[in-house]
């Protein structure tokens, strides 16, 4: 693409990034989550693959390692739902206790951080997930259609 | 069971079915056929958000809230998983597209209609 | 032929959908009475602010479960049909 759009993408990236990463992480006081941070993210590697070409993107960002990050990921949730197996499924251990374990008091409040047991973990591993599955996807498609081989 | 003759966002969902039925049934472009599917996902989203509303409710979130009376979450809950959904299905149904046209050099569902070797 | 079923059948869906929408519960007061539970008590029970991050990954989590297997689905899908192919490679 052309100068212009170059030089404004890169000014660009890193705060969409960081915007990404601040929606994942604070989920569980502001409106947002995993899902939807992901979905952040992976537009700011979109407007990446748009400006530079397909090919660039692909040398610095393999395949296998977006498939690796996302399967740690699902590990990841998959260990947290089963850390309260003493009592069901997906039980909340940590409510109470020393790590994340505050409680927030009743009604209107300023958010605190460190609350909410396990759901920002779960965030965390859920964010993960959503951002390389969507990126692959992304790039995956982009390179197909410009006559480039796509390593296995 | 009240009867209301003035439920206007569930008549404009209505309409959204009724007009993406239509693309579906009528068009013989792919490309089309899959806007006609968008819109119908889209259409099942705003029903689900819909159905959920309280007159004079504000966000459920605890932060920073001015008045005790919220809307509904669950509602809200359901419909991320039914948008995750939808994306899912797109991405496959473009990368199908982008076979079809690399095998037989067109997008027409009439002409790609028979199976070859 | 086809022009003639293909207006009878979308007359047919309209006037069913529109009879729905007019005996739905009027727009604005729902019947409330597990959300209400939720609400009332979901900073006691989980400590989260956000009510609808909760019911997603704690009172609903095995629909996030199911959510999750889908996306990883798709993504191995995508990946699978845009692979290179013995003969493009051998040339």
């Amino acid at each position: 693409m052309s100068k212009i759009v170059r030089t404004i993408t890169n000014l660009f990236t890193p705060f969409i990034f960081m915007f990404g990463l601040y929606v994942i992480v604070h989920g569980h006081i502001t409106p947002g989550g995993g899902f939807q941070g992901g979905a952040v993210f992976a537009s700011g590697v979109a407007l990446l693959i748009v400006a530079f070409n397909s090919a660039t993107v692909q040398r610095y960002l393999k395949e296998h390692h977006l498939s690796t990050i996302e399967s740690s990921g699902a590990l990841m949730f998959i260990g947290l739902a089963f850390a309260g197996i003493a009592i069901t499924f997906f039980c909340n251990v940590l409510v109470g206790s020393s790590i994340f374990g505050q409680i927030p008091p009743e009604g209107s409040n300023p958010g605190f951080i460190w609350t909410a047991g396990v759901i920002p973990l779960m965030n965390i591993a859920v964010g993960l997930k959503v951002i390389a599955g969507l990126s692959a996807i992304v790039l995956v498609m982009a390179l197909s259609s410009s006559n480039v081989r796509i390593e296995e | 069971m009240t009867k209301s003759l003035f439920n206007i966002p569930f008549l404009a969902i209505a309409a959204l079915v009724c007009i993406s039925l239509y693309i579906i049934i009528t068009q013989r472009n792919l490309i089309k056929l899959v806007m006609g599917i968008v819109i119908l996902e889209s259409a099942v989203n705003f029903f689900l958000v819909s159905l959920g509303y309280r007159s004079g409710g504000a966000a459920p979130i605890f932060t920073n809230v001015p008045q005790k009376l919220m809307v509904l979450p669950v509602p809200q809950a359901l419909t991320l998983t039914s948008i995750v959904i939808g994306v899912s299905v797109t991405a496959l149904m473009l990368s199908m597209i982008i076979l079809i046209y690399r095998h037989s050099g067109n997008i027409d569902s009439e002409k790609s209609r028979k199976l070859k070797g | 032929m086809r022009k003639t079923a293909t207006i009878i059948s979308l007359g047919i869906v309209i006037i069913l959908f529109v009879a729905c929408a007019m005996l739905i519960h009027p727009f604005g007061q729902p019947p409330a009475d597990m959300d209400d539970y939720i609400i009332d008590n979901a900073q006691t029970e989980t400590g989260a602010n956000n009510v609808v991050t909760s019911v997603v990954f704690d009172y609903r989590g095995y629909d996030t479960l199911g959510e999750a297997t889908i996306l990883f689905t798709a993504v191995t899908a995508v990946m699978m049909l845009f692979r290179a192919t013995k003969e493009e490679t051998i040339q």
